[in-house]
């Protein structure tokens, strides 16, 4: 091999535009003392003011901070939000996952968007399948308005669904985690006390920690993001675990973090409740750190959410202002497109700074979690139960454990968040949902992780067990229902899509096995293709380091058994 | 250590808590493979591979990160791991260009993976990257398994240069930097990313058209080479360290260089210069037969072209010459009108049989080396504080035992980079580190502390910081009055010493000198590291006292993570001083002066030794110039490179009437000599190196010496026997056992322990003796060590209304010493091509000089023109140029004041004028 060896290898650096520097030291000057999990809100703030990041911002940005700027550049290209190339000052990331490809509107959208002269990137799911197709957007740079969160300066939700988004509940069903939602404002205490909120805030904090985790026990309460893990042995865990590295750079010992990072395809319920009852979130996530000594809450919101992220910062400004937070800090932090992130070690990994990637457990959290330290975190309908367990007793929540679901999809007439009984057959929910039975073709319960279930199987309880002995997995609650117009196999060649692109990368079963798998999808139709699938699919679920790749196989291997082959 | 028992495959196997399922299953004789897992980086078991099944858990398991736990019960050959393992490797395959993976081919073999199972239909479309001159970076054939990226940043380099790029399918390493150029990164081309590179993605350029060695593996008998290259196992010839060095051959050249994990100092990490310096070995520079001088003209001026040219000569008429030359002189003038230099980059038994051969043979102690230009001062105090000459610790201390860290005059980061990766490591782990150096250099980063002191006032900060030690009662009492005498004319001498003083003359603020002397003073084991900037000064003694004063003062010494470590310069100055090349001292420091020791080594020697003085190789030159030296035997040295005030050093040696010269390259001096003697390279070469940390290698033959050329110690054996002093060796071997005879301290190294193990540090006094890791635990060799009060003295020459900046010389990471060597290495010298001037903007704003612009330094003995280099490293009114360039040498300008002890020169301050050429 030939190899050209040059005279000279160092090039003098060209001098960083004005405006590039002083984007880095705003953002620089807004996150004083910048730490290095400060990583990710320093390029979201450069984004915000450049509207993408330039390689001499970021080399800028690296001198000033001292955070490496390979670094800075591999964070930059790990999150979709984050651009190194100027893509305009506003884009509109336009849905094409599973909901919005399917709806009416859709083609129609992306016509107008184009027509209109819009920058356009698709989406996977942004959360909004209830007024599908949906598209978010995105402005920064000089003609972006003023600042907000998140690093997204201005935000607007584009839908041209005829729908109304909502809530809803049986009309003899009295909601325990929905009654707040759109009754107060985030800055309006008294409201909230009002709708029944602060009690069991105040409950708790009265209550011996110990005290505060048998209650927890008792309830049997177990996690709403998907794996259904006992929430009071891991706040258990967390309580008891000790502290040989001492505080975090945030001078904490102990960390409680919300996951509001959903973006499991087809979910949208911790959505609803961050933008319209964010109070009970924070309440909540006290309560927990107040259980487990934790002295600094992370609240882990997708950048997909503005609405959401509004909502939490105002929320912690609120109860911070009335001294509810008392020792304990509480921070908003912003995803910037990572599916991934919603895996909880990838999430600490986000917030320390560092590519979303998930690590092998154990260490578990409990134990080894965000910056090494002991770590709760929990779903944020999994901390929604905490004021019910509190305000009415363990043994009263047990008697009928709520959960709710995010039902969306071409063939229902009111789609949006239900809260139900755990068990609640599928047909039942359909029914309050307005899906007529002939019209379904089939069901995807759990999102993209999730499986098919046939029009045979609406009986189904909606239970962790129930969907077990189905074949199937509850996961987040996400219903997606499909009619007879739809083709599936294009929905599973988009779910197929969808986790190749949001593979992380960092283990090989995923990272290759779900490019093959996508590749696999036409040629699911012979032997040789659905025995290569079922090969792939046993070593992913087996050898993947995290969820991510272990159901990355779950809709497509249930919609073969469903169809009987392609 | 508790131990706990697990199930294996049916085996029940017992292992140490915390031990890897992997571990224990080799512990069982079960190979697991893996492709990420690495000793020396973490990437979190992203292969899967290595991926086995234990019982009771929902999915396979990463063998190569789990611990192992009691009453597991793990398989490693069912269906479900082989085919997990199995299809990993197809997916791998699938998309992965395998040609330089041997292992990722072994075990697709085994497991009978194939890349057409999954074939992709998405070629990852990288191209080779060129970027830099020393390796390739060819990401299709990268798995991304991170242990190259682990290696730059936390686990190893702590460079931060690389990262992965990309998500998911697109997942790549990149530098981040515009065009994605490692050259304009912050890379600075260690390699140790090459060094755990799995797959041949980063390989040397100079292994690019190497067939790859092939392994077959199986379970039970893992890795097993089937065809390869030849490695040898030595010691790395480019700087004190001592790094463990693996040089792969084929076809007769070298053509890689690793190191294993094992290492003892360097655990298989190294720098550039180790991992991809070698080329020079195989330079068409190279001196391959013997050069007489001939045709020149009587009474011409040597280094002229009437002083004639050198041509090619038999080794029997150019040593002849030698030997009737040295013999004129010596029968003319005596033999004190012979002097020799020996090299400290040569073996100990060549450096022995040097001074045999000055001393015995010749008969003058006229004998130094070029320590006498690097540590002469530190190791002169160390001496007179202690009485000893060496590094006190070990540098695998410092990583693990020591809590403070006072590193001056020491650009660790690019003179010793393997210590500074320790030091980093110890930073790491929570140790503070007090960094007093006027530039603002890499370890500034890591330091809790840092002390920018002028150039040449280290005495009066460290006075002060004694003053405040003793001022506010931190000293260690029972050391001091059980171990140390003279505390009372310290305590007067630094009694004015206040910090504020110090402050005027250094410009440290006080208050960083008070917190530095309470960390020091107070830290549970504090441990001193310096270099050149402390003693290349004429009062480079005084300031090396003031650190052993510290020391003593603190009782930081004598216990692990503690001590006065003078970091060492060449590869083996350290062995050239044992080795008694140094003009008082013969072999083991015993002293011309003793006369039991004289008799001791003359009857072993078989002669009466010479009982004068002898010339330091700095006197050397004055004496030269003056008719009192009038022959010069130079040994793979390059004086008129690295000696101060380079147009007087060339004059002195013009009037030598006899010089020979034995090198490797025709270096400045050799272009001088009457006769020059090709010699044999490191890699083609037996003997033993003596590392800055008292540590004695081997250095092992890789490749035949090109030509003609000879080993040293071959060269002097014979010379000296054509002098009349006849020395029959058979191999280095025998001389290393004559050495061991002769210096108490080396008595237990022998060849034998050598071939063995990890090399043996001194005092080793007999062949059941481990060899000492740190010294002093119970006494010092003087007895007491003694603290010295020192008053601060200015440098010679301070910058003025004509001269009114401050040069100080140094060195960068990519050339060493003289350049002879770094220099003819195609890769260093393309990353590293000029002598570059620092210069801090402040002072080119005034001058109107930008970056990269020529510009002339003069200094009242000489100028030299080079490119500025605009940077906050260095303060205002002080510039900065390294030394190694011939073309623009530095030490045209340095002032050739001695200190009056070590008689070393002041290579760090002088005052010059800088202007744009233009």
């Amino acid at each position: 091999m030939a190899i050209q060896r040059r005279r000279r290898y160092h090039k003098p650096s060209a001098p960083v535009p004005p405006a590039f520097v002083a984007a880095v030291d705003e953002a620089l000057s807004a996150l004083a003392p910048v730490r290095r999990d400060h990583a990710l809100p320093l390029l979201q703030r450069i984004q915000a003011r450049l509207g993408y990041l330039p390689g001499e911002a970021l080399a800028c940005a690296a001198r000033r901070s001292r955070i490496p700027q390979a670094d800075l550049h591999a964070l930059a290209s790990f999150y979709d939000m984050l651009s190194t190339e100027p893509d305009g000052t506003t884009v509109v990331h336009l849905c094409d996952d599973i909901v919005c490809r399917c709806a009416p509107g859709a083609r129609a959208l992306a016509a107008r968007l184009e027509r209109e002269g819009w920058k356009v990137k698709t989406a996977p799911c942004l959360g909004l399948c209830d007024r599908a197709p949906a598209a978010l957007v995105t402005s920064g740079g000089e003609a972006g308005g003023s600042a907000a969160y998140g690093g997204y300066q201005t935000w607007q939700v584009v839908t041209d669904a005829a729908t109304t988004p909502g809530v809803g509940w049986h009309r003899r069903y009295a909601p325990v985690l929905l009654g707040r939602c759109g009754r107060y404002n985030p800055d309006d205490l008294a409201g909230y006390a009002a709708a029944g909120g602060l009690g069991a805030l105040e409950r708790a904090r009265r209550m011996a920690p110990e005290a505060l985790l048998e209650q927890v026990k008792a309830s049997g309460l177990v996690g709403r993001g998907g794996a259904a893990f006992s929430t009071g042995i891991k706040w258990e865990g967390v309580a008891k675990a000790p502290t040989p590295l001492g505080p975090g750079p945030d001078g904490s010992l102990k960390y409680v973090v919300v996951n509001a990072d959903e973006s499991e395809p087809g979910t949208f319920t911790n959505r609803v409740l961050l933008e319209q009852d964010p109070l009970a979130v924070l309440e909540s996530a006290l309560i927990a750190a107040h259980a487990v000594g934790a002295g600094q809450i992370y609240i882990y919101i997708r950048g997909e959410y503005p609405l959401a992220i509004d909502s939490m910062t105002a929320a912690v400004a609120t109860f911070a202002a009335a001294g509810l937070l008392g020792s304990v800090r509480a921070e908003v932090r912003c995803g910037s497109g990572a599916y991934i992130c919603g895996e909880e070690t990838a999430l600490f990994a986000s917030i320390e700074g560092e590519r979303g990637e998930p690590r092998v457990k154990p260490p578990f959290p409990t134990t080894h979690g965000l910056f090494q330290r002991p770590t709760l975190i929990n779903n944020v309908e999994t901390l929604a139960n905490l004021l019910p367990i509190l305000n009415q007793g363990a043994a009263a929540w047990a008697a009928a454990p709520p959960k709710l679901f995010s039902i969306s999809g071409l063939p229902v007439a009111r789609p949006g968040v239900y809260e139900a009984p755990l068990g609640l057959p599928l047909q039942n929910l359909l029914d309050l949902a307005g899906v007529p039975a002939a019209e379904v073709q089939a069901v995807l319960v759990g999102g993209s992780s999730g499986m098919f279930l046939g029009p045979d199987q609406l009986q189904t309880p909606l239970s962790f067990k129930g969907l077990t002995e189905a074949g199937a997995t509850l996961g987040s609650g996400a219903v997606m229902v499909f009619g007879h117009e739809t083709d599936l196999w294009d929905v599973a060649a988009r779910i197929a899509r969808f986790f190749a692109e949001e593979s992380c990368g960092k283990c090989v079963p995923c990272r290759i096995g779900t490019a093959r798998q996508a590749e696999l999808v036409p040629e699911l139709a012979t032997a040789t293709g659905v025995g290569l699938h079922q090969d792939l699919a046993l070593t992913m679920a087996d050898a993947s380091i995290c969820g991510l790749g272990q159901t990355a196989t779950n809709a497509i291997r249930s919609l073969l058994r469903l169809k009987g082959g392609r | 250590m508790e131990r706990i028992t697990l199930t294996i495959d049916g085996q029940s196997v017992t292992v140490p808590a915390g031990t890897t399922i992997r571990a224990a299953a080799l512990a069982a004789g079960i190979h697991t493979p893996t492709l990420c897992g690495h000793p020396s980086v973490r990437v979190g078991a992203n292969c899967r591979v290595c991926v086995v099944e234990l019982e009771g858990a929902r999915t396979l398991v990463e063998s190569c990160t789990r611990p192992a736990a009691p009453g597991m019960v793990i398989r490693t050959t069912s269906e479900r791991v082989v085919r997990a393992r199995r299809t990993v490797l197809d997916l791998l395959l699938s998309e992965t260009d395998a040609g330089a993976a041997p292992t990722l081919q072994a075990f697709a073999r085994y497991y009978g993976a194939a890349p057409d199972r999954f074939p992709s239909a998405t070629p990852r479309g990288h191209e080779p990257l060129a970027d830099n001159p020393f390796f390739l970076r060819d990401y299709a054939k990268c798995i991304a398994c991170r242990r190259c990226v682990a290696a730059c940043g936390r686990d190893i380099q702590q460079t931060f240069a690389i990262a992965l790029t990309g998500r998911g399918h697109e997942i790549s390493v990149g530098a981040g930097a515009v065009g994605d150029d490692l050259a304009n990164s912050p890379c600075v081309f260690c390699g140790n990313c090459v060094g755990v590179c799995p797959t041949g993605a980063l390989m040397p350029l100079s292994q690019v058209d190497v067939p790859v060695p092939q392994y077959d593996w199986s379970p039970r008998a893992g890795l097993v080479p089937t065809t390869g290259t030849t490695v040898t196992t030595t010691t790395c010839s480019f700087c004190g360290v001592g790094c463990t060095l693996e040089l792969h051959t084929h076809a007769g050249q070298i053509v890689a260089a690793t190191s294993p994990v094992t290492a003892p100092v360097n655990r298989g990490q190294l720098c550039v210069k180790g991992r991809f310096g070698f080329d020079y070995v195989h330079s068409a520079d190279r001196l391959t037969r013997p050069l007489i001088r001939r045709g020149g003209q009587p009474g011409a001026r040597r280094g002229t072209p009437e002083y004639g040219r050198l041509e090619p000569a038999s080794w029997e008429e150019a040593l002849d010459l030698v030997a009737a030359r040295l013999g004129q002189v010596k029968a003319e003038h005596g033999p004190d009108a012979i002097c020799g230099f020996s090299s400290a980059k040569c073996t100990n038994e060549e450096n022995y049989l040097f001074g045999k051969l000055m001393r015995a043979a010749v008969g003058t102690n006229n004998v130094d080396h070029c320590s006498r230009l690097c540590h002469a001062a530190s190791v002169t105090a160390v001496n007179l504080a202690l009485g000893s000459l060496a590094m006190s610790n070990s540098i695998g201390e410092i990583r693990a035992e020591t809590d403070c860290l006072l590193v001056t005059g020491s650009n660790t980061t690019e003179n010793h980079p393997i210590i500074a990766l320790e030091m980093k490591a110890a930073v790491a782990r929570g140790a503070k580190l007090i960094l007093v150096d006027p530039r603002e250099i890499e370890l500034a980063q890591y330091a809790t502390l840092h002390l920018q002191q002028k150039s040449g006032t280290d005495a009066a900060v460290f006075n002060a910081m004694a003053h405040v030690i003793i001022g506010e009662r931190l000293w260690n009492q029972a050391f001091v009055d059980e171990r140390t005498e003279g505390f009372t004319d310290l305590a007067a001498a630094v009694a004015d010493c206040t910090p504020a003083w110090a402050e005027t003359i250094s410009g440290v603020p006080a208050d960083l000198i008070r917190q530095a002397a309470r960390l020091y003073a107070t830290s549970r084991s504090s441990g001193i590291y310096w270099g050149m900037g402390i003693s290349q000064h004429a009062s480079g003694t005084d300031a090396s006292l003031t650190l052993t004063n510290l020391a003593l003062l603190c009782g930081q010494i004598g216990r692990p993570g503690t001590g006065l470590n003078p970091l060492r310069g060449q590869n083996n100055v350290q062995g050239a001083g044992d080795m008694g090349c140094l003009p008082p001292l013969l072999p083991g420091y015993r002293t011309v002066a003793d006369e039991a020791e004289r008799a001791r080594i003359g009857a072993l020697w078989g002669v009466e030794l010479p009982k004068s003085k002898g010339l330091t190789a700095t006197e050397a030159v004055a004496a030269m110039g003056d008719g009192r030296v009038r022959a010069l035997y130079v040994m793979g040295e390059n004086p008129l490179l690295t000696d101060p005030n380079l147009n007087h050093a060339r004059h002195c040696f013009e009037q030598l009437e006899f010089l020979a010269v034995q090198d490797i390259f025709l270096s400045e001096t050799a272009e001088l000599a009457d006769v020059v003697l090709p010699a044999a390279a490191f890699a083609e070469k037996e003997g033993t190196f003596t590392n800055t940390e008292r540590r004695v290698q081997r250095v092992r033959a890789a490749v035949p010496a090109p030509g003609e050329a000879r080993q040293d110690w071959a060269i002097l054996a014979n010379l000296a026997t054509r002098l009349g002093y006849p020395m029959s060796y058979r191999d280095p071997a025998a001389i290393l056992a004559e050495v061991g005879a002769c210096v108490p301290e080396y008595s237990g190294i022998t060849w034998e322990r050598l071939e063995q193990g990890p090399g043996l540090q001194w005092p080793c006094p007999a062949p059941d003796h481990p060899g000492t890791r740190f010294l002093f635990a119970d006494s010092f060799p003087r007895g007491r060590g003694k603290l010295h009060p020192v008053r601060f003295t200015a440098p010679p020459e301070e910058p003025d209304q004509e001269y009114p900046f401050l040069l100080t010389t140094g060195r960068v990471l990519f050339h060493w010493h003289g350049g002879v060597i770094s220099r003819r290495s195609p890769g260093l010298d393309a990353i590293a091509p000029e002598a570059l001037v620092e210069i801090h903007p402040e002072d080119s704003a005034r001058l109107r000089i930008t970056d990269a612009e020529p510009v002339r330094v003069t200094s009242r003995r000489g100028e030299v023109t080079a490119r500025a280099q605009v940077t906050t490293r260095t303060q205002p009114g002080a510039i900065f140029m390294t030394f190694h360039y011939a073309e623009a040498a530095a030490n045209l300008l340095t002032i050739d004041a001695l200190d009056p002890l070590a008689k070393i020169p002041e290579f760090k301050v002088c005052a010059v004028r800088v202007e744009p050429v233009s």
